[in-house]
This record gives C-alpha cells, structure tokens and sequence, in this order.
C-alpha cells in the first residue's frame, strides 16, 4: 500500500484565484513598500501593487509566495487564515484594553528655573497659590486608581516639583495605600531638575521606591543657556543631582530627558558625547512642542521641522557608531517605531498612537483639580485655550471626563484610520493621531497632514529607519535588534572599533 | 546501538511486556521480569513466575519463550522489551540508560512528508500498541527526565492519548513529554481544549513547519490544507497554554526561504519556545525523493546561519540537530546539539582522528550511505 508523492504544482494556486487582503503601500528607494493591516511590510520591485491590481501577478514566482506569508494576499488553495491575522492585529493594540495607565499630578507650577521653552513654570514664591492641595490629590489619587488598568504609574511633575516636597510626601503614601487596597499595581516617578534635591528627599525617594527622572539638555554651554536659573548653575547642579540620586537611588531609577532648542540644532554630537560621558545608555532625540511659551517665543527656541530632522539624522548616525564600538545606548524615539515596524508588539507610547493616546493612555491632573487629556493640554490651558480640559477632580469621575464633550470633540479625530492623508498612508500603523499638536499649529484638531509638522516629522523619521532595514546591514540591524529585545549588543560589533 | 532481535517463538499467545533480568531473582519478585538466558549459560532450574523467557540458546521450558535469537547481547538488566509471540520478533522499549527516549504510538499519520524517516502505514495499530504503551509505563523505572511521544500522527490516536498522557502524568509527573505531531488535528478549538484539559504539568508540542509559504509545506507534507492546519493548531495549543516548539527539516525545499520561515514564525508564532532546525535522515522516504531533497549541508551553511540570526537577534531560542560539526560555520557550533539518539548514532572512521569527536553529534547510522562530502577531522 505504498503511497505516491504529487509535484509542488498540485499544491499551487491558479492565477484566477488570487485575492486580496487590506495592505497599504508606498514608493521607496526605487522598491515599493507594501504594508499589511498588522504592519508586516515587505519590499517589492516597483509595479507590484499594479500587477496585483490587475490580477497579473505570477503565482509561482518567490514574490507571490512573500505576498502570501506577509498577509497580502491569499488564494483558493489555503484559507485566508483570518483568524492569525486578527490575532496580530489584537496583538498590535493590545495597549489598549485596560485604559489609562500613565496619571501625570502637577504638584505644582512654582519653578526656581526660567527656561525659555517651559509651558508652565511661575516665578512667584509665593506658597500655595500654585501648589496642589491636599483635597486635590486626594481626588486625584481616587481618579487615578479609577482606571480599569491593574497598573498604573503615577508621575509627580511641576514646575519643579521637589518645590512642593511636602505635598509629595502626602500623595506617595497615601497613593500606595490606596492603589494595595484596590489591588492594583504602582509605579511612582518624580520628573525634576534635581537642582533642589536634598540628600534627604533623595533618601526619601529611594525608601518609598520612587524613581527619578531628570533634564540633562547637552553639556554645560548648552544646558545653561537653555535651561536659565538664578547662578547660572543648572548644569552643574543637575549633574551634581544625577550622581548623588544614582548613589542614593540605585544606577538604574536614573533617568535623563532632553530637548530640542534652536541652540541645540547644530551641536548634536555634543549631546550624545554628553549622555556617554555620563554613563547614560538611552537618549531620547526629541523636537521641542509646539506650545505654551515654546510657541510664543518661537524666535527663540523654534526652528523648521527640516532642521530637526537633520538633527535627528546626524544624531541616529552618531548613536550607531558609539554602539558599534560596543557602548550601548539606544535612542529612544528609534526604538519606539523600529518596535512598531519590526515586532509583533504595539508600544505605550502615548504621541503614536490611533487611537491617539491623549486621556486613553494618559491624564494630568493639574495642581487646581483640572484634568487635562495630556501635559500638551495644559500647556495650551495655560495659554488661556482650555479646548483639552476634561474637567475637574473635584466635579467629575472617570465617566463624566471621558465623555465630556472635550474629550468626544477630540475623539472624534483620534483615529488614523479615518483621517484624510493618514488612511491611505504606507504608515499609518506605525504613526498615530495627535489632534492636539494640530489644534495648537493648524488650529484644527483633524489636522492637514501636507503642512503638519507631526506628520514630516514621522514620514521622514520612518523612512529614514526604513532605509536601513531595506539596507539590512547586520550590524546595524543587531542594533536595532539589541535595543529591542534588550540583549548584549552582537558580539562582532563590542569587538569592533 | 541495536533497536530489534529476533528468535523463534513458543508457547506465547500474542505480545509480552517485561523488564530483563539476568539475575535468579526472588519468586516474588518475578512478575514483571522477563528473565533472560545469554549466550553460553547454564540454564537455571527454576523459570517459573516470570512473564517470559528470552534466551539466546535453545532453552527446555513450557513457559512462554523466545530462542534462538539472531542477536543477544545488546540486552541489559532492566530494559524494557517487548517480544511479539506471533513473528518471534524482540524489541527494546525502554533503555534507562540512554539520552533520549521514546514512546511510538502509531504508524498512521495524516501527512505523508517527503522526507519521513518513519513512512505511515494504513493499518489500524492503534489498540495493540496503546495496549503495549500502557504497560511500558508502568515498567519505566527510572523515571526519565524526557519523554518523546512519536509516531506516525499521536493525534490519531483519539482518546487513547489523551489517556496515555493522563497515565504518563500519575506514574511519571517528572518526566517532561515532548509529543512530536503535525499540530493539524489541532486546529479543532475542542481538541486543543481536551487536550489541554489533561493537564500534564510539563509537556510540550514538537510541529513542523517547512515554508511561511502554504503551498511549499503542502507539497513537502504532501497534504492540501496542511499548512493552514498546522498554523492554525499553533494558535489554538498557545490558546489553550500549551506549549510549542518548531521542528525544521533542512532539505532542498525548504532552504530557499529558511531565513523567511524565521520572520514568519516571529510575527505570526511568537509563543513558541523553541524552534529546532534538523539535517535530513537518510533513511524511510528518503532515499526515494532524494534527488528532490537533497542539499549538501556545507552548501546551506549561509542561509542557515542567517536564519539561526535572525532567530536569535528576536529573541526565540533556537538549536541545531542532526549536523556534524564539520560542516557547520563555527559561528553556528554554540546551537548545535548532541541529538541523536544512542541506537541510531555513528560516526566515520576519519572521525575518530577529530579533536572535536567529544563535542559533535555525530552521524545518523543510516548517514553512512549519504551525507556531506565535507565531513573531516578537526
């Protein structure tokens, strides 16, 4: 009873049977970039999406079968497999089931720093004022652990917020209390110049488990001038904050930000020099927001979206090369979208995401109670434009902000998929909406995607990253990989250099 | 290391399970041994209680026997064997002392691959060998520490696994299972669910996959749909917890898109705990599509390590099986493992001059008739 084989033909597909499933596709270095639904691309000689289009495609060529495993098409010889394909897509926004995870407090908006490009910051000295009360965080604590997620991070941000240190120690206890009564997991970070911080406030941080984060804009040239305060000495005093929170703290609740001025445009290298020096490992090469202040004084601290982008470019370079020679540091915006494009995972990002993030994935509870869908929305409040305030604290619950018509108007828009210029781009699953960045620049939360500097920015920063994938480079694609998964740099590349 | 023997059967009614002894033992401590006669000893007096006898020599007893027996002295006490009463025929079951080891449940399978070391039969073993297995289980002592599940297709067993696993985890919850299967019967959400539901606390799913392309596995498994079946049992095991690896056969077919099949496992698999890429056995089916399958393992060593990279650089474990270290790129020796088991493993007479003979996995004995021009000693 032997049995007999059968030819590969008898397993191929007929050309009439070729169907299509939802991909999105552009032109790119002389190829085309398909796209499917889940963000599986593949890059294909140009012409490829006409010959699907008009059935003429060869179903026994390799670029049929890589359509055929990428999710693009599929034919009468197998399923459709939907059912994976749905499964990649949950994977992708899987984000979202569990709601708002990050809940930023405004402690307070009292600041001893006057950088040029702050939202929000107020000189007075004056206590109080502009100081969170304790009825405030204690509704605000209420709202935050109202939140579906199991896990929430708490972020204790100002002004600078070590200003109002005792209303720090009010919130962290009872926040913990609270979130251990509700079952529910707690991280807390406090965002500071650390240009105040005390050995003993240190020491409090690290008892109660609260990580720091930190601005460390360039070396001292730079930070200083763009970071003002009375001696001249933000510099000095934040690199004297970051070793002592390190050796109160531990290595790793260390953190470090910075931010793009029209000062910082031509010094990039620096930068990065500036964060290997102090034994940073992540840098995060991001544009100043358009808003607040930042917008009103834009000939001071704005410039084109072009300049920075090229800033972005000279940047990613120089990170590559400081990781070819075996020092890890991963730039954080690269990641973010490289995780986007190259994993099957979405990420928590909250300025990449459809729907967008702003409320979903985070809330700002302003030191006066009023709710914001993000940091970018209070900034505009206080430019007197409260078009992103949800409510107040002391007004309202989870419901009520979340289906205030702030919030419905901006829902509304949230969506990438539904957006003229989004919906049919290559990209859209690895981009998102941003209605505020386009309520504060075109002053129309939809947003005109050919003049939005949002979406330059992304095209551009995509592209450039889909430039290296499609070189395929293996050192610079373990790299990218390292910085993904988090294992040790490829060996060949430590040893290089 | 033999596998079978034979002799000539008397006084036996069908098939005997019975761990070997050559010892006189204790009356009650007989019932579940065969006591086993080697070549060139006196019989002892005394054969009763024991389930059989197994003797080299030519032996006077009634109770059930096989003489005569072409080989003998691959058995050591406490192997596991069973003799068949019709054909004479004696196989070893269990071996304590070996790596691996493996419970054979059936020879029907729903595929037909073009490289199957073990062509399916279309006959109905189902029942006699459940039958076999049970008692096996019951004689395997010590535990061992893995336990591979084979056959043909175990799923066609039905009901009769999911009770040999059950089984398997009272008598042995130590030992870790690895049940090697298509993965289509799968794809059924109310299998993967049953089976799952037998809630053996360590064991896993061996499934190959041979293209990211539905077609190029069909044709290598020679089954329409096969693909969608076994991608879709992959979700439904995961689904249900059940943990996966993948088994890659490396052939002719399917080194083309190898570093493409790893892209695809990563994003559309990403629960599977393993993926094995494994060197072709000369041996079952083989030897008839060798032309279409056959690639010298040095020719594939770019694309294997790309794919092994690729594997590696998303973070999923992988290994190498069947390959000598010879013919592999050094880069690729840290995932390559001793895999094969002891009764199917040679090596080369040059490979006894090789540094690296401790280290390397060796040969298949069935290699001997076709492997790497490249084998050589390091």
């Amino acid at each position: 009873m032997a049995r007999s084989f059968y030819p590969a033909e008898h397993y191929a597909p007929e050309p009439q049977q070729v169907s299509l499933l939802p991909f999105r596709f552009a032109r790119l270095s002389g190829q085309e970039l398909l796209v499917n639904e889940a963000g599986e691309f593949l890059f294909a000689p140009e012409g490829t999406t006409q010959s699907l289009a008009d059935g003429v495609v060869d179903v026994r060529s390799e670029l049929y079968k890589d359509l055929k495993a990428k999710h693009i098409v599929f034919d009468d010889t197998s399923s459709p497999l939907l059912d994976v394909l749905a499964t990649k897509i949950r994977t992708k926004y899987d984000h979202l089931s569990g709601g708002t995870k990050l809940h930023i407090f405004v402690v307070t908006l009292r600041c001893e720093h006057s950088c040029h490009y702050c939202q929000v910051s107020r000189q007075t000295a004056t206590k109080g004022e502009f100081d969170m009360s304790e009825a405030t965080a204690d509704r605000s604590i209420s709202l935050m652990l109202d939140s579906p997620s199991p896990h929430v991070t708490l972020e204790l941000q100002g002004g600078e917020p070590l200003l109002a240190f005792d209303i720090i120690q009010y919130i962290v206890p009872r926040a913990k209390e609270q979130a251990q009564l509700r079952g529910k997991g707690l991280d807390i970070v406090v965002t500071t110049n650390l240009a105040c911080a005390t050995d003993e406030m240190l020491t409090y941080f690290r008892d109660e488990g609260v990580r720091v984060s930190t601005s460390l804009d360039g070396p001292a040239f730079l930070h200083n001038k763009n970071r003002p305060r009375p001696g001249n000495d933000s510099y000095e005093r934040a690199i004297d904050g970051i070793e002592r929170s390190r050796a109160i703290l531990g290595f790793n609740n260390v953190a470090a930000l910075m931010t793009t001025t029209a000062a910082s445009l031509d010094h990039v290298e620096e930068i990065i020099e500036e964060y290997v020096r102090r034994d940073f490992h992540t840098i995060f090469l991001r544009p100043i927001s358009p808003y607040g202040f930042a917008l009103k004084t834009k000939t001071k601290t704005g410039y084109e979206m072009e300049r920075f982008l090229e800033f972005y470019k000279k940047g990613l370079n120089h990170i590559l090369a400081i990781n070819r020679g075996g020092y890890r540091l991963t730039e954080i915006y690269s990641q973010i979208l490289l995780s986007k494009i190259l994993t099957p995972q979405g990420t928590g990002y909250v300025d990449l995401q459809s729907p967008a993030g702003q409320a979903w994935n985070v809330l700002v509870y302003n030191y006066n109670g009023d709710v914001f869908a993000s940091d970018e929305s209070r900034m505009l409040a206080e430019m007197q434009d409260w078009t992103f305030r949800l409510g107040n604290v002391h007004r309202d619950n989870r419901h009520s902000l979340f289906t205030s018509e702030a919030a419905l108007n901006m829902f509304e828009v949230s969506c990438n998929q539904s957006l003229a210029g989004c919906s049919d781009c290559a990209f859209q699953s690895y981009c998102g909406a941003d209605p505020i960045y386009h309520h504060a620049t075109q002053g129309d939360m939809y947003g005109h995607r050919p003049t939005s500097g949002f979406c330059k920015r992304n095209m551009e920063v995509i592209k450039h990253l889909f430039a290296f994938i499609n070189e395929d480079d293996p050192q610079t694609m373990g790299i990218f990989w390292a910085w993904l998964t988090g294992n040790p740099l490829p060996v060949q590349v430590a040893k290089c250099d | 290391m033999r596998l079978t023997t034979a002799g000539l059967a008397r006084n036996m009614k069908g098939a005997v399970v019975g761990r070997i002894t050559t010892q006189d033992l204790p009356f009650h401590d007989r019932t579940e041994h065969i006591r086993f006669l080697p070549e060139g000893i006196e019989q002892s007096s005394d054969l009763s209680g024991y389930r059989a006898i197994l003797s080299h020599d030519d032996v006077v007893t009634e109770f059930p026997v096989i003489e005569r027996l072409r080989e003998s002295d691959h058995f050591r006490d406490g192997d596991v064997i069973v003799m068949e009463g019709e054909s004479g025929f004696v196989r070893s079951l269990y071996r304590p002392y070996e790596r691996h080891h493996s419970m054979f449940v059936t020879e029907r399978c729903s595929s037909n691959c073009l490289m199957c070391s073990q062509p399916p039969k279309d006959h109905d073993d189902v029942e006699s060998l459940t039958k076999r297995n049970q008692e096996l289980i019951g004689l395997m002592r010590p535990a061992p520490d893995y336990l591979t599940i084979t056959g043909g297709e175990p799923t066609l067993l039905g009901d009769h696994l999911f009770q040999l696993i059950d089984q398997l985890s009272t008598a042995l919850p130590t030992t870790e299972l690895h049940v090697l299967t298509n993965g289509r019967t799968f794809a059924w959400p109310e299998y993967a669910q049953r089976f799952a539901a037998v809630g053996h606390p360590n064991i896993c799913l061996g499934v190959p996959l041979y293209s990211d392309c539905a077609g190029d596995h069909d044709h290598i498994v020679q089954a329409k749909g096969a693909f969608d079946q076994t991608v879709a049992g992959l979700h439904q095991a995961a689904r249900n917890g059940i943990r996966v690896e993948i088994r890659v056969v490396l052939h002719r077919l399917t080194i083309p898109r190898l570093a493409k099949l790893a892209e695809y496992i990563y994003r559309n698999l990403s629960f599977v705990e393993h993926v094995a890429l494994m060197g072709l056995e000369y041996v079952g089916y083989t030897p008839r599509n060798i032309g279409e399958l056959w690639i010298d393992p040095f020719d594939y060593q770019a694309e294997l390590e790309r794919a092994v990279n690729s594997l590696v650089m998303r973070g999923i474990t992988v290994s190498i099986y069947n390959h000598q270290l010879c013919v592999l790129k050094p880069s690729l020796w840290p995932f390559a493992q001793k895999s094969i088991s002891d009764w199917k493993n040679l090596y080369l007479p040059e490979c006894e001059r090789c540094s690296a003979l401790a280290e390397c996995g060796g040969l298949f004995k069935w290699a001997v008739k076709k492997h790497s021009e490249h084998i050589r000693a390091l």
